[in-house]
């Protein structure tokens, strides 16, 4: 029961109808989450074409809508190929190492649930009072940063059990990129966490529902940290450097084709949906919105909560048609260099503005030294890097000589 | 007791079997010591890396043999051949005339300059004069083709950056010019246009009008890339300071075109040995600083500018008169003629048969292509076919700046690199 945690249903008596509604939860975000990949895959396409002034997919189906399916269905009936120098049951697993936790964290997403007046997301159906989420662990986003740092698992195996020298390439580029933006994911999250005060999503959405958006709360730095952090945990471009067509191929999933390039596909789609989805609980305040025709309130939050994710899925689009890929060291500069120290730097203030609140002190003096502690460790580290920079250059340059 | 190859060959001792002589072979000491070259294969931290002649960012069938220690190249070794076939030779067979189908494919990116360049060869060894409005014809068709071609760099320039909208973009660009192309050529790619003693066809009607069109449609696009590629934070940090090379390198190198300009060293043929009638057109020779590969980028780019520049003087100076030299061993007569004329249906058959006789000697006439020195080397023995006919491709030449350029950079930098030389394996290969 923890697992599901501080879901209302499961606090009372469970009996065959809790059962069923938990059943049907999952049933409806397992085919969701399968629905919403598909028009994804069509969305960006259409979307992509559009920037690029051509038509995109037009034949299958209305506006070519059922492309994806076509594709799918088409990788269903291909051969199955493992190279004949792979691992073969690490090959055959890393699909499922990728697909398995995008999966899992959109369970602790909340998609609706009635927030107004303080009443928790709670919804009563068939009777039984229930949150609008498959489970509200206590451990929340936790659960969120351990399952993708499962995928990580997925990529890097795929990637080295191919036996073949440009995955392995893009193998050591994931592991690197995706630990390395993990933590600074981490440290944008930790924010929010001081904000709210909890780490179940449902209790973070609460604390959202009255207009006061973590966006706004934490002072905007961490969510674009967030966006930059998540983009590169997504390997989505600009930071797709794990599969950089134009460098490696098609980096890890290069030797891996029919359904189990089909099952990379989905899971990076799918994880691009959830990504959006964990962003706008965190920051946008999930489904909460204006409940503009009264008559049917219960509606609204989803449309609310779609609506947003919509926007951050036209952004990584966006991004896609327009940035040119960065390179392995800049990326790394990147991650460690600016976003690390700045959403660390970040946090301490806000762990500083929350102290002053308690304690009753002055919150523009604690802005003003929280500031100065942080600029005069900004100019430290850029001296640090600057310094280091120099040195290797003359290293290289005696070399050279 | 001799056989038949003995025979052919003369004396015995010198009989060559084919399995053993002409192919080069090294004996055991030479064959050790060129392995004992590659000292570090046996090292643990290093990883032969063989890129081609099958991937995305090789420009067709280039192959990169790379010695890496993690992403880092130490050592690279192009490997070409894959596109070899046998123009160069293909051409002994070919008459004069016929001798332009050839050469246009070679660099399928920019083959009127391929075209022009064996046509002024043929020109010189004849010793004839073509009308200046063919000339001027040929300027107007090549600066159009350099546009084109360099537009083409610009798209895949983008897309091995990983900007996958600017391939489009640059194709939309190319695809207008290749529209105003086929219009004139009847062809995209590969016109046959530009043939000894003249052009195919003089321009259709309403020329003026479609050129002026292009002249609106690409500068105001071309500042559209500068935004999305000259001002872009990421795009800059991945071309600023890779592939550095310095003048006396790129020379030693015998790099020629943007390569060679963008080392500072202005080394234009336009300007510096003028061939048609560059003398009387005004243009700037565009040269770079730093001699990376956010030089050659933006070489190619303003050089776009500066072909417009002297497409749009084209227009107010084109000539009127003959497209092609009247002289009838030459060119062949108007299809009208032959019905009248018995030596007009002679003059028309012995050209398409035979050919027309060049006389002997031999001859070497380069014209700026957008990649560099384009040269033609034509050998006659005064007969309807070149007895030897040889390209310098540009292409070819500046292939070998690439162990040097990509010496020490990442992968994503020699995937740079490669894309701002910018070979066209047609003509690397021939």
């Amino acid at each position: 029961m923890m697992i599901l945690g501080t879901d209302p249903l499961l606090s009372g008596n469970v009996d065959l109808t809790v059962v069923l509604i938990v059943l049907m939860k999952v049933g409806i975000a397992f085919a969701f989450l399968l629905v919403a990949v598909m028009l994804m895959i069509w969305f960006e396409r259409k979307l992509i074409s559009d920037m690029q002034n051509r038509i995109g997919p037009s034949v299958a189906g209305p506006w070519g809508i059922l492309q994806t399916l076509a594709d799918g269905i088409k990788l269903f009936f291909k051969e199955d190929l493992i190279p004949e120098r792979s691992d073969r049951f690490v090959f055959k697993l890393a699909p499922y190492l990728s697909l398995i936790p995008a999966f899992l964290v959109f369970a602790i997403v909340p998609i609706g649930g009635d927030f107004r007046n303080d009443n928790g997301g709670v919804v009563t159906w068939f009777g039984h009072e229930t949150l609008v989420q498959v489970a509200d662990p206590p451990i929340g986003v936790l659960f969120f940063l351990a399952t993708s740092s499962i995928a990580v698992y997925g990529v890097m195996l795929a990637g080295w059990s191919s036996g073949s020298k440009y995955p392995l390439l893009g193998a050591v580029r994931s592991s690197a990129q995706m630990i390395s933006y993990e933590a600074a994911l981490g440290l944008s999250i930790a924010t929010v966490f001081l904000m709210s005060g909890t780490l179940s999503t449902n209790g973070i959405v609460s604390e959202q529902s009255t207009w006061n958006w973590n966006l706004v709360t934490t002072g905007v730095v961490p969510f674009i940290i967030f966006v930059i952090a998540g983009t590169a945990e997504l390997n989505r471009p600009p930071f797709d450097l794990v599969e950089a067509e134009q460098e490696l191929v098609g980096g890890f999933h290069t030797e891996y084709s029919a359904l189990r390039f089909a099952l990379f596909f989905l899971a990076e789609f799918m994880n691009v949906i959830t990504m959006s989805a964990i962003a706008v609980t965190l920051f946008l305040g999930g489904p909460n919105g204006p409940i503009l025709i009264e008559a049917i309130p219960w509606i609204w939050p989803p449309i609310w909560f779609f609506l947003k994710v919509g926007v951050f899925l036209f952004v990584f689009v966006w991004l896609r048609a327009t940035l040119p890929r960065l390179r392995y060291d800049q990326l790394m500069d990147l991650g460690w260099k600016i976003l690390i120290p700045a959403s660390l730097g970040w946090f301490l203030l806000i762990a500083a503005l929350n102290i002053a609140n308690d304690q009753g002190w002055q919150s523009w003096i604690v802005i003003l030294v929280g500031l100065t502690v942080i600029s005069v460790g900004a100019l430290a580290l850029m001296a640090a890097v600057r310094k280091a920079k120099i040195q290797r250059a003359s290293q290289a340059f005696e070399e050279a000589n | 007791m001799t056989n038949g190859k003995e025979l052919l060959l003369g004396e015995p001792e010198r009989v060559f079997r084919r399995e053993e002589s002409p192919v080069l072979r090294l004996n055991e000491e030479e064959a050790n010591a060129a392995i004992d070259d590659t000292d570090a294969l046996d090292d643990d931290h290093r990883m032969i890396l063989n890129m081609g002649p099958s991937h995305p960012s090789t420009h067709g069938v280039l192959r990169l043999m790379l010695e890496m220690e993690g992403e880092t190249i130490l050592r690279s070794k192009p490997v070409i051949g894959y596109l070899h076939t046998g123009m160069e030779k293909t051409a002994e067979g070919l008459s004069y005339l016929q001798g332009a189908t050839n050469v246009t494919r070679m660099d399928y990116a920019a083959p009127l300059f391929s075209e022009l360049a064996f046509s002024l060869t043929v020109e010189k060894l004849l010793n004839i004069d073509v009308p200046p409005r063919a000339t001027w014809i040929r300027m107007l068709m090549c600066e159009l083709n350099r546009v084109s071609s360099h537009l083409l760099f610009q798209a895949t320039n983008g897309m091995d950056l990983g900007a996958v909208s600017m391939m489009i973009y640059g194709w939309r660009e190319r695809e207008e010019v290749l529209r105003f192309f086929e219009k004139v050529t009847g062809l995209r790619m590969n016109h046959n246009y530009i043939r000894p003693g003249g052009v195919a066809a003089d321009l259709p009607d309403g020329w003026r009008e479609d050129v002026k069109k292009l002249l609106e449609i690409i500068p105001p696009r071309l500042e559209e890339y500068d935004i999305l590629q000259t001002g872009q934070p990421i795009f800059r940090e991945r071309l600023q300071g890779v592939g550095v090379m310095n003048p006396a390198e790129a020379l030693a190198l015998s790099a020629t075109g943007p390569i060679l300009r963008s080392t500072g060293y202005a080394w234009d043929l336009r300007r510096h040995m003028p061939y048609l009638a560059y003398d009387e057109v005004d243009f700037d020779v565009v040269v770079g600083t730093y001699g990376d590969c956010f030089d050659r980028f933006a070489i190619r780019l303003n050089e776009i500018r500066e072909s417009l520049k002297i497409i749009e003087q084209i227009l107010e100076l084109m000539p009127e008169g003959d497209y092609r030299i009247q002289n009838k061993k030459v060119t062949p007569p108007p299809r009208a003629r032959i019905d009248e004329s018995m030596e007009a249906l002679i003059h028309h058959f012995k050209i398409f048969t035979e050919g027309f006789h060049v006389p002997e000697g031999e001859v070497y006439v380069a014209v700026e292509s957008p990649r560099g020195e384009l040269g033609c080397y034509i050998v006659s023995d005064g007969g309807p076919n070149p007895y030897r006919m040889h390209i310098r491709g540009p292409s070819f030449v500046n292939l070998q700046t690439l162990p040097h350029l990509m010496e020490g950079g990442l992968i994503a930098d020699g995937v740079a690199v490669i894309s701002s030389v910018d070979p066209i394996m047609g003509e690397v290969d021939r």
